[in-house]
Formats: C-alpha cells, sequence, structure tokens
C-alpha cells in the first residue's frame, strides 16, 4: 500500500511518530510515544481501517533498558499490516491496557505480565497464572533470567547428553576416509 | 525406596484447602499382586497386550503422530489398539513429546485416574532428556523422575511406523509381565511425590487422584 | 412353565448364544465399517480380548451404591428382554419364558435398562454423563413414540400380545411377513431401530468428539466389561425382537443368523453414510415422519387390513 506512508504522514499532525519505516509493500512500521500509543491505535482502528489486531508482543532491549512492545493491525480492506513500536521503561514496565478495544488483547496482556512482568492496569484477568502455574522466579523471558541454569537446577539434566555438528557428523559417517587436507599421494 | 514406605498412614493432602479435604480419598494406594495361578496370569497378560486402549490427551507436538495411526494408512485397530477419550477406561498413556509443567500436572490426575495396569509410552527425545528444548525453563527434562515409564521411543519427531513399533515393543513386555510400572510408581510412591511437588508449585490437588 | 429347572437351564444356553452372538455382531460391524474406512480393521475376536482385559483390570473406584447397581440394572434390562422374547419360533429350548403378554414386558424391559443406567451414570458426578443421559433419555423417549404406535398397529393386526402368536400368524410364506402385510407399521419401527441402535446419525448419546462417550465416561474395569456384554445381550434381544415381530420370526440358528445379520445392518449401512444429527434435530425426527408413519399405520391396520 503505497499511501502507508502517506497516512502516517497525515497521523504525525496529531501524534509525534518516529521511525516511519516501509518494510515491504503490506507491511510498515512506526514508533509512538507511550502516552499516544494507544489513542493511535484506537483512531487506527475507528478510522484508517486497523480493525484487526494480529498480535501484541514485547521485545527486551536489555542494553539499552527499554521494553519495546509491538501491536500489529491489520487492515482487511487495504490489505496491510501496520507495526507500532511502544517503548517502556524496563524498571517500571506500565501500559495502558487496550481490552476495550479488542477483548483478546486482555489474554496478550495477561501472558506479556506472566512472561516480562509488565503491569496493564484494568485488564481483566491480569494477575491470573496463564502459561506457568506456580512460577516462583523473576518473569522467565527477560533477559536476565538464565534458563539453562534454571533447568539444570530445576529439571536435573540427564547425562550424556552430547551434540554433534550436523555437517562434520555426516561427514565422517558418509566419508570415513575424507580429509579435507589434500592428499599428498594424488596428482 | 523401601517397600514400606506406602504402608504408612493416610495421605495428608496438603494442597487442599480444608473444605475440599473431605471430598477427596485420603487412601493411599496400594501395589497389586499377581494372579495367584501363573497361566491366568500369563493369559490375562496376553490379553491386556491385545487390548491397548490408549488415552486421548495429547500432551505435545508428538500427539499430532497419535492420529495418523489411527487412519487408513497405518491402522493401528488391527494390533488392538484403540482411543478411548476418558482415563478410567484407557490402559496406555502416551506422553507425546514435552512435558511442560503446566501439563505435568493434568498428566499426573489422569495417570492417577487410569485403572490398573497401566502403561507409560514416552514418545521422542523430549521426556527422555529435554531434546530441543532441554534449557527451556517449562520443559522437564527427566520425564521417569515423575512417573514411572514402560517404553521410550526416541526421535524428534518419531513417525507413526516409530510408534507402531513401539506398540508391538510394549506388546512384548506386556506379554512377558515386565511392563510393571503401575506397581513402581505405588512401590516408589514418596519418592515419585516428592518429585513432583518439587517442579509443581501450586500444588492444589490431591496427593493421589483416585 | 411346569418344567422350570430345565426352562432355567434353556434360559441360561440361550443367554450365553445370544451373548456370544451379539459380541461377534459388534466385531463384524467394526471391521464392515473399517472396511467403509478402506482399514483392515479390529480381529474379529477383540470384543472378546476387550471384555476379558476389563474383566481383568487389578484396580476399580465406586462413586456410590447406585453407580454400583447402573450396570447391573442395564444387564438386568438386556437379560430381561431376552428372557420374554423367544429366540426360535416353535423350538422348546430357545422358547424363552414366552407368556400370552411377553411383548409389553419387552418393551418395560427395554426402557428399564436406560433407566438403571441413567441412575448409575448420574452417580459418577461426571458433567459428560449427566449431559449423555439428558440426551439419551430425551432420544428415547423421542424414538419409542413410533416404535409403540407400530407395536400398536400390529398388535391390532394380529389381535394378540404374545410375540409367540405374532410369529406363528406370520408362518407359511413370505408373503406373510408384517413387513409385506403392514409395511407402514414396519417403516416406523425399523427408523425407531436406528435411534435404538444409536449408530449416526443418532448417535448423540455417545458423541464421540463432542461429549467423548457420554454416560459410561466414569466406568471401567468390570463394571465396563458388565455393560459391554449388556450391550452384546441386549443388541442380540433386540434384532430378535424386530426379526419376530416383523420379518417372520426364525425356526432355525441358520435362518435367525442371517435375518438379524440383515436387520442390524439396516442401522450400520445407514451409520456409515451419515454424518450426526444435533440433538434437537434428532429429537425432532423421530416426531415428524417416523410418528406419522406410525400411525398411518394404525389407521392402514384399521381401514384396510382388519374389516
Amino acid at each position: 500500500m503505497a499511501n502507508a506512508i502517506q497516512l502516517l504522514a497525515d497521523f504525525g499532525r496529531n501524534f509525534t511518530l518516529s521511525d516511519i519505516r516501509e518494510q515491504r509493500v503490506d507491511l510498515a512500521f512506526c514508533k509512538a510515544p507511550k502516552e499516544q500509543a494507544v489513542r493511535l491505535i484506537r483512531e487506527l482502528r475507528d478510522d484508517a481501517g486497523y480493525t484487526h489486531l494480529v498480535f501484541l508482543t514485547n521485545t527486551d532491549y536489555i542494553e539499552q533498558g527499554i521494553f519495546t512492545l509491538t501491536y500489529m493491525l491489520h487492515n482487511y480492506d487495504a490489505r496491510h499490516t501496520l507495526g507500532v513500536h511502544v517503548d517502556l521503561d524496563r524498571n517500571a514496565a506500565e501500559m495502558e491496557s487496550i481490552h476495550n478495544l479488542w477483548a483478546q488483547a486482555a489474554t496478550y496482556q495477561r501472558e506479556l505480565r506472566e512472561m516480562y512482568g509488565i503491569r496493564f492496569p484494568g485488564s481483566p484477568r491480569l494477575d491470573e497464572d496463564f502459561c506457568l502455574e506456580g512460577w516462583d522466579q523473576i518473569p522467565p523471558m527477560l533477559k536476565e533470567f538464565d534458563t539453562a541454569a534454571f533447568s539444570l537446577e530445576r529439571f536435573h539434566s540427564r547425562e550424556g547428553r552430547g551434540s554433534v555438528d550436523p555437517s562434520e557428523h555426516m561427514k565422517t559417517l558418509l566419508y570415513p576416509t575424507h580429509s579435507d587436507e589434500p592428499s599428498s599421494g594424488g596428482s | 525406596m523401601d517397600m514400606q514406605k506406602y504402608a504408612l498412614g493416610p495421605l495428608p493432602n496438603d494442597g487442599l484447602s480444608a473444605e475440599d479435604r473431605d471430598l477427596f480419598s485420603d487412601a493411599r494406594p496400594v501395589p497389586y499382586e499377581p494372579y495367584p495361578v501363573a497361566v491366568v496370569e500369563k493369559f490375562v497378560n496376553w490379553v491386556r497386550a491385545n487390548s491397548l486402549w490408549l488415552l486421548a490427551f495429547g500432551t505435545g507436538c508428538g500427539a499430532i503422530e497419535l492420529n495418523p495411526l489411527m487412519t487408513a494408512r497405518f491402522d493401528a485397530y488391527r494390533m488392538g489398539v484403540q482411543m478411548r477419550p476418558t482415563p478410567r477406561q484407557s490402559s496406555v498413556f502416551i506422553i507425546g513429546g514435552y512435558a511442560s509443567v503446566k501439563t505435568l500436572k493434568r498428566i499426573i490426575r489422569s495417570y492417577e485416574q487410569m485403572q490398573g495396569p497401566k502403561f507409560v509410552v514416552c514418545l521422542g527425545i523430549c521426556p527422555i532428556n529435554g531434546g530441543m528444548y532441554w534449557d527451556s525453563y517449562n520443559t522437564l527434562n527427566k520425564f521417569d523422575e515423575y512417573l514411572p515409564v514402560d517404553l521410550y521411543i526416541t526421535g524428534c519427531m518419531p513417525r507413526p511406523e516409530v510408534l507402531m513399533a513401539g506398540v508391538l515393543e510394549l506388546k512384548k513386555k506386556i506379554k512377558e509381565g515386565r511392563a510393571d510400572g503401575a506397581n513402581r510408581y505405588i512401590e516408589n510412591f514418596e519418592w515419585y511425590k516428592a518429585n513432583q511437588k518439587r517442579v509443581i508449585k501450586d500444588w492444589n490437588m490431591p496427593d493421589y487422584n483416585w | 412353565m411346569q418344567n422350570w429347572p430345565s426352562q432355567i437351564g434353556y434360559f441360561m444356553l440361550n443367554l450365553t448364544i445370544v451373548g456370544l452372538y451379539g459380541m461377534l455382531l459388534s466385531g463384524i460391524v467394526a471391521r464392515t465399517l473399517a472396511k467403509v474406512q478402506g482399514r483392515i480393521g479390529i480381529p474379529l475376536y477383540q470384543p472378546f480380548l476387550d471384555l476379558a482385559k476389563n474383566l481383568g483390570k487389578r484396580t476399580a473406584v465406586s462413586h456410590g451404591v447406585m453407580f454400583y447397581l447402573g450396570p447391573v440394572f442395564r444387564l438386568a434390562g438386556g437379560i430381561g428382554t431376552l428372557a420374554f422374547v423367544p429366540v426360535l419360533y416353535g423350538s422348546e429350548i430357545f422358547g424363552n419364558f414366552s407368556m400370552a403378554g411377553d411383548l409389553l414386558l419387552a418393551m418395560y424391559f427395554m426402557f428399564f435398562g436406560q433407566l438403571g443406567m441413567a441412575l448409575g451414570a448420574g452417580e459418577s458426578g461426571h458433567p459428560f454423563s449427566a449431559i449423555g443421559i439428558a440426551r439419551g433419555l430425551g432420544q428415547m423417549t423421542a424414538y419409542e413414540v413410533p416404535f409403540a404406535l407400530a407395536i400398536i398397529a400390529i398388535v391390532v393386526q394380529y389381535d394378540t400380545l404374545s410375540i409367540t402368536e405374532i410369529v406363528a400368524a406370520q408362518q407359511g410364506g413370505i408373503g406373510n411377513w408384517t413387513v409385506f402385510t403392514n409395511p407402514l407399521a414396519v417403516i416406523a419401527a425399523m427408523i425407531a431401530f436406528l435411534g435404538m441402535t444409536a449408530y449416526p446419525p443418532f448417535d448423540v448419546v455417545m458423541a464421540p468428539n463432542e461429549i467423548p462417550i457420554g454416560p459410561p465416561t466414569e466406568y471401567h474395569s468390570s463394571y465396563l466389561a458388565m455393560m459391554t456384554m449388556n450391550q452384546a445381550v441386549f443388541a442380540g434381544a433386540k434384532l430378535i425382537l424386530f426379526m419376530a415381530l416383523f420379518f417372520g420370526g426364525a425356526t432355525n440358528l441358520v435362518e435367525l443368523v442371517i435375518k438379524t445379520w440383515a436387520i442390524y445392518m439396516v442401522a450400520v449401512v445407514v451409520g456409515a453414510a451419515f454424518p450426526r444429527f444435533r440433538v434437537d434435530q434428532s429429537i425432532r425426527f423421530f416426531l415428524r415422519y417416523p410418528t406419522l408413519i406410525g400411525i398411518a399405520a394404525i389407521a392402514y391396520t384399521q381401514a384396510v387390513l382388519l374389516p
């Protein structure tokens, strides 16, 4: 959709959008400030035809101290997908809920609460267990959570586990006499 | 684990609230003896081996391999395999691939509701050592710490042919009377329960789901 | 009825034969359906293995007194139905306890087993059981209407409530069978029979994929074995009743096997060809055309056959 940039430029008069980027002809991204994001998404849904919430997810940029939420919206008429990035402070991760725009967003927000500890005040059943039941550690998708160490400690790795490089393994299996060095007897 | 453990008193059912505790049985399971006449036991074992009712509970990605097993191409019915939708009637529990902690709770409940003799088959590499999810925060690495396993079928994913070979192997084990996982579970009940409770932090079910 | 001991012995023989035949029939049906689906299917003796396996289970859990009694009542219903249906016409050994009003008793026993089952499965406390029972009783009430109308029609036609006399009246040539003398009644009864056998499209009670197996969800081990046995006896008794009432009865075992197998195949072929009705569709179905056909059968009997 060629006019996605145009559309975002129009929206840019009311919102401070940054990082507008057209990834593909049917996919574009922009970044909105936290305070404006939900208002922007509501207007995109109600006025610009982006009626479908594809997903809501989060990326942990631990080096920069931020979470980046991604609201992926789809416009069925224009067959165009638009991603809205929102940066959150990693230490006080809280975001306005969009469960009143799309009811299913509550499930995404519940998951983000569980996996990253992001709060969405007002979102229904936010604090109930979702995938993890009885979780007693820091949220597991945070970068500082060491899953391998946790797994070794909690789930007891079985002895005898090894790993091989597939290409090397197949090479020795199929060509036992093969060597990477050029053979001295040849030519 | 000594054999005297299961002779201890009633189960504590600590995980249940006081008013729920009355609703569940606190009796300890007891291991069962084979039939006193060897020929009868042998016959019954042969019957058990030829009438395997699988619990239709897909616990992981491997469950997708169970469905083709019953279709025209593989047709496991001819080997006496049938799917039962209720744990009460089924005798074989196939752990289809990785088991997460949340699923383990349901697996334990279903397994304990099955009537003995019952057999557990682990499908795929994940229940053996975690497979490609060995370092995940939620995937059990050694499934035999939580439930007794009678047969492993490795692979990622095992194709239905391998599953059928596994069924034949399980039949052989049952016929020889070596598939005694259900008794092992009860004889080492305290050890299995301790392992289960070590990973399931919100234990809110009875200690044995009769 | 002077010779009680031998009659009871004969009945036990009948029960065994019909039970074994019913079990074998379920194996045959499973294999037939497998062929329809392009599979090989279970071995013919698989139902016997399943029965022995369930009897050989080492543990069983009870949910209360009615949970015990449910399968017992159900088995009593199956045995009771068989007890009052003469298996072979004119045979002392295969005559069972046939008497003047045995048709009514057989109909009553067909109901009785279902009610006992409802109480037992209700006590198990599983929600799917309760849903299955509600559906089962609803559907049973619905298919009993065309079935009862068909029975009334042939009772009026033959002016008797004794199954033996009804069979006697059909002897002497294929043209004397009820299916040719009173086809409307047979059509209504056969549609009700589709509902009784609970094959698709009327399998709303067991409804796999929906309420996984309905009433027997909590039944296991020997309870389940008892219910499997009843299923075999009940299926056999029902088939014999239908054969006696509508298809001229049987005078020897070969004729019995051929006729009952053919009657059962009606349900199987319909079942293999149709998907499942919804509950409301199934119940309404029985209360529409089959009921009208049943009423028409009575009118036809009164107006055409009797004068």
